[in-house]
């Protein structure tokens, strides 16, 4: 054993959470040490090979609103890149873009090398160092001992990791990389709750082998797009997807060899997420659908591996094969790596401040599918907040909580340690009450002055995000200003607009309220003397056309935020609270919410355990005024 | 939260001479002053009391002559604006007012909510702390058994019934939301979103409506027996009030100086108004008439308008029928067991298609036909009364109201051409409306919803 040096943050792991929470920490200011297994496999995709998608797509945004760095990373290295629901409302819009893998990691590693009070180190950790319930350091199994008081561990599936391949079963993270076995134990000797999830993934084949005549194009939009609001070069070149369909026989061979899937062979396995079921589930659970869908997503410019994105499953190799050849398009489909299923540990993270750190250790934080989450852009999001959050303990700086209505990253959080999770999470636009004011076009409106505030947006973005902002607002005000008569010209555009005609003048802000007005036709009618960027077009048009919604989601959001501002004393000891309901006393002293908010949304909370828990705090305000006069 | 205006009957439930709706917090005084005639609330002193009028401002109809008690904060109970409305006791008026003063913006206040006020506004002191949540628990407690006990099966299973239309709908535009090129399930269109939320729409009235049902059943249908003197009115009020039927309780109304009697008519309970009237004054042919009746028929759900079939339909008959016009009425050609002089195309033509029944009371004849006509008209023939779904629960009631208000937005949201994921909030926000009837979460529900609907994945 010897003394490898102290740091203010130590990460453990450097998948997509880890990434984002040692930059950020570093950023902030903190000596930030990160430890990976394989310095080769940093930002590592073992799953399929796309970054965003609806509410994950807004996540990247926020992350790139806040500093973090995988919206700028995959603006540099995708293949394609499309916006969703275009045709529907503006709360719901979301980026997707396909990575190349090889070029995201290289990419994910040249930016860590380069960040100032970042050291990236290759080593497997081995233990905690804790002690009186803090923790004080990592020790590695080259018996390396490396110091700091705050450590995020960000072990992704890696923690007691075991792949599943119809009856063949080994212990492993992803990919065949080396699991973490040590730590899992120590967790589960600090007294940590630990649950078992399960993920899976499928096979890649060989593109040379796909007759993609068989399949249909989906290629990326026309339109050049970016997940960053920093990004001002685009990727013109982009790689199409194919989609084909499973079909009857399909089904018939996964249903006659379903017994040989390691996930129906009747063993206890872990909990699967129902967004993202295997084939074996999608034919069980619905089966009388004739036939699902099958994306061939390539994975990267320079390798000939095709993800068959749809095809997700723990049967044997050789059905997996027996299954592709009854796909049209993937007859003669080589597999080049087969799908399994993987089965790994979760801390369950009612056990987590809203910070991110553990309540049972001081100084100890968990990002990213330690959690029980999956995706990539939802260990990002809580990577960069524990990043924020450790270095601010460590430098006694502000500490960072989004509430529900600030962004999905604080909706997530929220879910997390308030109810906790029975299947792995993913976000959904559905999990957000305030959807229409988490917008994938507000990211930055929402969140970067706090990403200033944290010390992780430079001055000069900044001035650049103010500078939007007041354009925004100037011409707002002038569509507020400008009244349009009903000209001939007007009343013609109104027409063409398929609108009825003015009967009067009316404000141009009112006109574009209607619903068959578009910025661009209000500008026609009432021009301006400079340009605008698009981008604050967009804005205008959004903030006028919803207004009335945007408001009532407001309100609602400000009763919130009343219930929010009530704290609660971390140390509370709800069996001093008398009348509260047994099941609430019990879940309240499980979570120990940090407001009333937060204890209104514990699960068996019910709001007469609400008044009474506001009435006792109110007493208790009372009894400190009463003592101190 | 605690700055909404909360109201809730503050006098025990039951029979007393009056009975207070208290309502607190910073629209206190607009609301009431809202429903309030006769003097604006909102200008008088504080700590006065006003008498006037409650009128629903909606449908002008007149509700309760009432006394009401101004106080503004902070010398209050509560620290907060409030108004103590003092009505006529008994549940039918009481009801009425609460339900008058929630249509137009306060809430129903959670069970010990005044003393929670007073507790956080610093009003109480703090060694009654303790007995805050004490009163909370306990009453918490015993609001929601009772609530169970009001809440009938039937009408939980129909309420969940809609919310698994709507859920079905939410999870469609959801999973049209996060699974763009999912394909297997059609795109949700503005038209099916709309003919859905009409149908939870037509449900959603329907409940209302039988929640006036229920307070019919409650309350019983206030019915006037009309007519010109010696048609037989006093003859069918025995006849509907013979002796082991009728439930006599005499009320001397402090505004209307009228008897009731509460008479069980295959199980739909009548309120026999002015049968004091009718009886005293039977026999004084000159003094009774079209006046007399006419007074009656304001306070009337159901009017029996009793004709003599022995002669012609005079002009005061006719002018009986035009008072009775837009209300429930049941025409009844009395004496056939006389020789017939009236003309019963005629009758029929000025009854404008309330029915006519035939009756001779002194033989009693036609009682049946009668009956069934009465039970008809309320219960579209369903008099079964263990059978019916009402809602009766005030705060059930307010709650279908809200649903139905935010059915209107859904649907008006669609009329303007909204995106559907903007519709959707309103949809939503129906569901757990609804949910708070039958009190279930909401929390994870929508999520399960979404994954046993549809097979998903990407």
């Amino acid at each position: 054993m010897y003394e490898a040096g102290r740091y203010d943050v130590i990460v453990i792991g450097a998948g997509h959470a880890g990434v984002e929470a040692g930059l950020a920490a570093a950023k902030r200011g903190a000596k930030t040490l990160m430890l990976t297994l394989n310095l080769d496999l940093i930002a590592f995709m073992p799953c399929n090979p796309s970054v965003g998608g609806p509410a994950k797509g807004v996540v990247v945004r926020e992350i790139d609103a806040l500093g973090g760095q995988m919206g700028k990373t995959i603006d540099k290295t995708h293949i394609q890149m499309r916006l969703l629901n275009t045709s529907k409302g503006p709360a719901v819009r979301a980026l997707r873009a396909q990575a190349d893998k090889v070029l995201y990691q290289q990419e994910m590693k040249r930016v860590l090398e380069n960040q100032e009070n970042l050291t990236l180190r290759q080593g497997m950790v081995e233990e905690l160092l804790v002690e009186d319930g803090a923790v004080k350091g990592v020790k590695t199994e080259t018996k390396a001992c490396y110091y700091a008081d705050q450590v995020i561990v960000t072990t992704g599936t890696f923690m007691r990791g075991k792949v599943l391949i119809g009856d063949i079963e080994y212990q492993s993270g992803p990919n065949n990389q080396r699991p973490t076995i040590t730590l899992s134990e120590q967790l589960d000797d600090l007294g940590f709750d630990i649950v078992r999830f399960k993920t899976g993934t499928p096979m890649r084949v060989n593109s040379h082998s796909i007759d993609y005549s068989k399949t249909e194009i989906q290629p990326g939009d026309e339109v050049p797009r970016a997940f960053s609001y920093e990004t001002t070069e685009y990727i013109l070149d982009q790689i199409p997807c194919w989609l084909t369909y499973t079909g009857e026989v399909t089904h018939q061979i996964i249903d006659d060899n379903l017994a040989k899937s390691a996930m129906y062979s009747g063993a206890e396995r872990g909990t699967g997420p129902r967004y993202c079921p295997s084939i074996e589930d999608k034919i069980v659970r619905f089966n009388d659908k004739p036939r699902h869908q099958v994306f061939l997503e390539p994975e990267g410019r320079q390798t000939d591996e095709v993800y068959v994105q749809g095809l997700s499953t723990s049967l044997p190799e050789y059905v997996q094969k027996e299954m592709l050849e009854t796909v049209p398009g993937l007859e003669n489909a080589e597999i080049m790596r087969a799908g399994y299923a993987i089965e790994y540990d979760a801390v369950v993270p009612t056990q987590l401040w809203p910070t991110l750190e553990t309540k049972k250790v001081d100084g100890l934080f968990t990002a990213g599918q330690i959690n029980g989450t999956s995706g990539y852009e939802e260990a990002a999001g809580q990577g960069l907040m524990a990043g924020v959050n450790a270095a601010a303990k460590a430098l006694d700086k502000e500490t960072l909580i989004l509430d529900r209505s600030q962004a999905y990253i604080g909706v997530m959080i929220d879910d997390l340690v308030t109810k906790g999770t029975d299947e792995p999470y993913r976000l959904l636009t559905s999990r957000a009450e305030y959807r229409l004011l988490l917008r994938h076009d507000n990211a930055d409106l929402r969140l970067t002055d706090i990403g200033y505030d944290m010390e992780l947006i430079p001055d000069e973005r900044h001035e650049r995000f103010n500078h939007k902002q007041e354009l925004i607002e100037a011409e707002i005000k002038r569509l507020s200003e400008v009244r349009l008569k009903p000209t001939d010209d007007v009343q013609q555009t109104i027409q063409d607009k398929g609108g009825s005609p003015l009967k009067d003048g009316v404000l141009a802000v009112d006109l574009l309220r209607r619903p068959e007005m578009t910025y661009e036709t209000i500008v026609q009618l009432a021009p301006r003397d400079h340009e605008l960027p698009v981008e604050v077009e967009e804005q205008v048009e959004i903030q006028v056309k919803y207004e009335g919604y945007i408001k009532k989601s407001n309100q609602q959001v400000d009763k919130m935020r009343k219930m929010e501002n009530k704290k609660i004393p971390e140390n509370l000891d709800y069996d001093d609270v008398d009348n509260l309901a047994t099941e609430a006393r019990e879940r309240l002293k499980r979570v120990r919410p940090l407001s009333v908010g937060q204890a209104s949304r514990v699960s068996g909370v019910n709001p007469a355990d609400v008044s009474i828990l506001l009435v006792y705090l109110e007493q208790g305000k009372h009894a400190k005024v009463a003592a101190n006069e | 939260m605690e700055q909404d205006t909360i109201a809730a009957i503050s006098t025990p439930l039951g029979e007393g001479a009056i009975a207070i709706v208290r309502l607190s917090g910073d629209e206190a005084l607009a609301i009431a002053n809202h429903v309030f005639s006769n003097k604006d609330l909102t200008q008088v002193d504080s700590h006065t009391i006003q008498y006037g009028t409650l009128v629903d401002p909606k449908t002008d109809e007149k509700v309760e002559e009432v006394m009401a008690s101004v106080m503004k904060a902070p010398k209050t109970f509560t620290r907060e604006d409030i108004v103590e409305i003092n009505c006529h006791g008994g549940m039918v008026s009481v009801n009425r007012v609460l339900q008058l003063v929630l249509r137009y913006g306060a809430r129903l206040a959670e069970p010990g909510e005044f003393t929670k006020r007073a507790f956080l506004n610093g009003r109480i002191d703090l060694s009654q702390a303790e007995a805050v949540m004490d009163l909370i628990r306990s009453k918490t407690d015993r609001a929601m058994s009772l609530a169970l006990k009001q809440m009938d099966g039937r009408l939980s299973q129909l309420i969940r019934d809609l919310r698994q239309q709507l859920i079905e709908t939410v999870a469609h535009v959801e999973v049209n939301i996060d699974y763009p090129e999912y394909d297997d399930v059609e795109e949700m269109t503005n038209e099916l979103l709309k003919e859905r939320a009409q149908n939870v729409k037509n449900e959603v009235h329907t409940l209302l409506r039988t929640a006036k049902q229920g307070k019919i059943l409650r309350e019983g249908i206030g019915t006037a027996i009309i007519g010109k003197p010696n048609v037989g009115k006093s003859s069918l009020m025995n006849i509907l009030a013979h002796d082991d039927k009728a439930i006599v309780t005499e009320v001397p109304g402090t505004t209307r100086d009228v008897i009731e009697e509460y008479v069980n008519v295959r199980g739909v309970p009548l309120r026999l108004i002015d049968t004091a009237g009718i009886r005293e004054t039977e026999d004084i042919v000159e003094k009774i008439g079209v006046e007399r009746s006419r007074q009656a028929l304001q306070d009337a759900d159901l009017i029996l308008l009793v004709l003599n079939g022995n002669e012609p339909l005079t002009e005061e008959d006719r002018a009986l029928f035009e008072a009775a016009k837009d209300l429930d009425a049941i025409a009844i050609v009395n004496k056939t067991d006389l020789n017939q002089q009236i003309n019963m195309d005629e009758v029929r033509e000025v009854a404008q298609g309330s029915p006519v029944i035939t009756t001779s009371l002194i033989e009693e004849q036609g009682i049946d036909e009668l009956e069934q006509a009465i039970a008809d008209t309320f219960f579209d023939g369903e008099v079964d009364q263990g059978d019916l779904t009402y809602v009766s629960n005030v705060r059930h009631i307010q709650l279908l109201e809200q649903a139905n208000e935010a059915l209107d937005d859904a649907l008006e949201s669609m009329e303007m051409g909204m995106p559907l994921d903007l519709v959707q909030i309103d949809i939503t926000r129906t569901w757990e409306l609804l949910g708070e009837i039958i009190g279930e979460d909401v929390s994870e529900s929508l999520i399960d919803q979404l994954f046993s609907q549809f097979c998903l994945g990407k």
